[in-house]
């Protein structure tokens, strides 16, 4: 299993990818909404390539949860198998 | 409010001549031609009869950035690309426009099509998580409008009509009633279309409409010639800044030209060929001249709609001596810039003000034998040197669509 620091990286990358936010912004306290400037489709794009990357499932209700990279990768730790 | 005058403040587009206006009026003068052979591995999977089109000079993509270009339909990356060119050149200072002074008119004829397409194609062989979240945004025909209207926060109104290869013009219509009404003070313009693909071409391939001069390329599109056996596809967005005078006035614009009268109706005729009398196109023509209080005898150029198709051609010509009589000078930009669809009316429009500002009247190309139905003044060969006060752009549309648009000098 991937360690948070590898996590993070997969996860900025995603999100570099799907939004255009520069890698090092993407730090554990940031909000996706708030900080990052990330809008519900982008995020629904971001969540699908993180269940590939990752291979973890990531339903919609618990997406809704996901407010910070730390919240996503807690729960990419946490379901990854 | 008082109507107002209506003028003309900046312009921006991206057309098969260039990524911009300066360039592509340049290949208007020059008389260059916009049309190529088609690379795309379908034309031979197809073995389809038409095998050229008019592509994009400059690939959107290589002006907006990767995460602008994934989020938007080609539709909507040529019309954010052609507004902003729009906007720059209408010199806005810091304080630029109220919001809600600020409207968007940009039609398109065909929309997000190749967006809609290309998801499908993810659906089928992917299922359903590989569909983009922005299809519909994507897809949608107020999709160019929409976007422009979010860059530039515009809230007195944003909209697209859709009226095939008149959507164009009729946004430049649309905008100047807007402004006359006194709903907005400034409104961006113009149509978008980036549609070439397989089932467009295999569409109007089949409706018989485009020429299938497949070895000769630039010379395919020749309207008004005696040899002309079709329109070219092409893609690419007009934008114009339109403006209340007064506002434009206030704020030291400069202005390009006036949009004098829009007329706007419809044949009623056949979902796709038009009056043969031309007679609702010549009300058009009619309209917008009522509207702009301008003599018909005083028109001294027309742009034309002249798509290189067998009936329209004649037709558009039968109609102009019908409105305006036998004194204008032709042009037919297609001949270089193939057939816009829904960007056709907005682009050529912006040649037809560049007309009036600089005096010069770009050439038809392709014409070695004008037919002998037409019996008007056709500018060929050279560019025409000429003192411009007012002139007229035609477009027309399947479904019968008509709009004119009249322009005159500041």
């Amino acid at each position: 299993m991937a360690d948070n620091q590898e996590i993070t990286a997969g996860l900025a990358e995603i999100i570099e990818e799907v939004a255009g936010v520069a890698k090092d912004e993407v730090t554990s306290d940031k909000s996706f909404v708030d900080d990052l400037d990330i809008d519900s489709l982008s995020m629904v794009e971001i969540a699908v390539q993180a269940e590939d990357k990752f291979g973890v499932k990531i339903p919609d209700d618990e997406l809704a949860n996901l407010k910070t990279v730390s919240d996503a990768v807690n729960y990419v730790q946490a379901n990854s198998k | 409010m008082s109507s107002s005058d209506v003028v003309v403040t900046g312009l921006g587009a991206t057309t098969p001549l260039g990524g911009d206006v300066e360039s592509t009026w340049e290949g208007l003068l020059s008389g260059r031609s916009g049309v190529s052979t088609l690379e795309a591995d379908w034309v031979e999977r197809f073995d389809l009869p038409v095998k050229i089109a008019a592509q994009l000079a400059v690939d959107p993509t290589e002006v907006l950035s990767r995460v602008e270009a994934r989020r938007l339909d080609r539709s909507e990356q040529v019309a954010l690309i052609a507004a902003r060119q729009a906007w720059q050149d209408a010199s806005f200072g810091d304080d630029g426009v109220e919001p809600e002074r600020l409207g968007v008119v940009i039609g398109t004829g065909i929309g997000g099509a190749t967006t809609l397409l290309h998801q499908d194609d993810l659906l089928e062989e992917h299922g359903l998580r590989k569909v983009s979240p922005l299809t519909v945004p994507m897809l949608m025909p107020n999709g160019p409008a929409a976007h422009v209207g979010l860059e530039f926060t515009a809230r007195a109104g944003v909209h697209a009509p859709v009226s095939a290869c008149a959507s164009g013009a009729e946004g430049l219509a649309w905008a100047w009633r807007m402004l006359r009404n006194g709903d907005a003070d400034v409104v961006l313009a113009g149509g978008a279309e980036a549609c070439i693909a397989a089932i467009t071409m295999a569409g109007f391939a089949q409706s018989r409409t485009m020429s299938t001069r497949n070895d000769d390329p630039e010379h395919a599109s020749r309207p008004w010639d005696v040899e002309r056996d079709g329109f070219v596809l092409g893609e690419g967005c007009g934008v114009v800044v339109l403006e209340r005078e007064e506002f434009a006035k206030a704020r030291g614009a400069r202005v390009y030209a006036r949009l004098a009268g829009a007329g706007t109706n419809a044949d009623a005729h056949h979902i796709t060929a038009p009056d043969p009398e031309g007679t609702w196109q010549a009300k058009a023509m009619e309209a917008a001249l009522r509207n702009g209080g301008i003599a018909a005898s005083d028109v001294q150029h027309v742009n034309a709609h002249a798509t290189s198709t067998q009936v329209g051609d004649v037709t558009e010509t039968v109609a102009v001596r019908k409105a305006v009589g036998d004194q204008p000078v032709l042009t037919a930009p297609k001949s270089m810039l193939g057939h816009l669809l829904g960007a056709a009316g907005a682009v050529e429009s912006i040649a037809t003000i560049l007309s009036i500002h600089h005096g010069l009247i770009p050439p038809t190309t392709n014409l070695k034998e004008l037919d002998p139905g037409v019996s008007l003044d056709v500018v060929a060969g050279e560019p025409r040197k000429m003192d411009l006060d007012i002139a007229i752009n035609d477009s027309f549309g399947f479904g019968g669509h008509n709009v004119a648009l009249a322009f005159t000098s500041p």
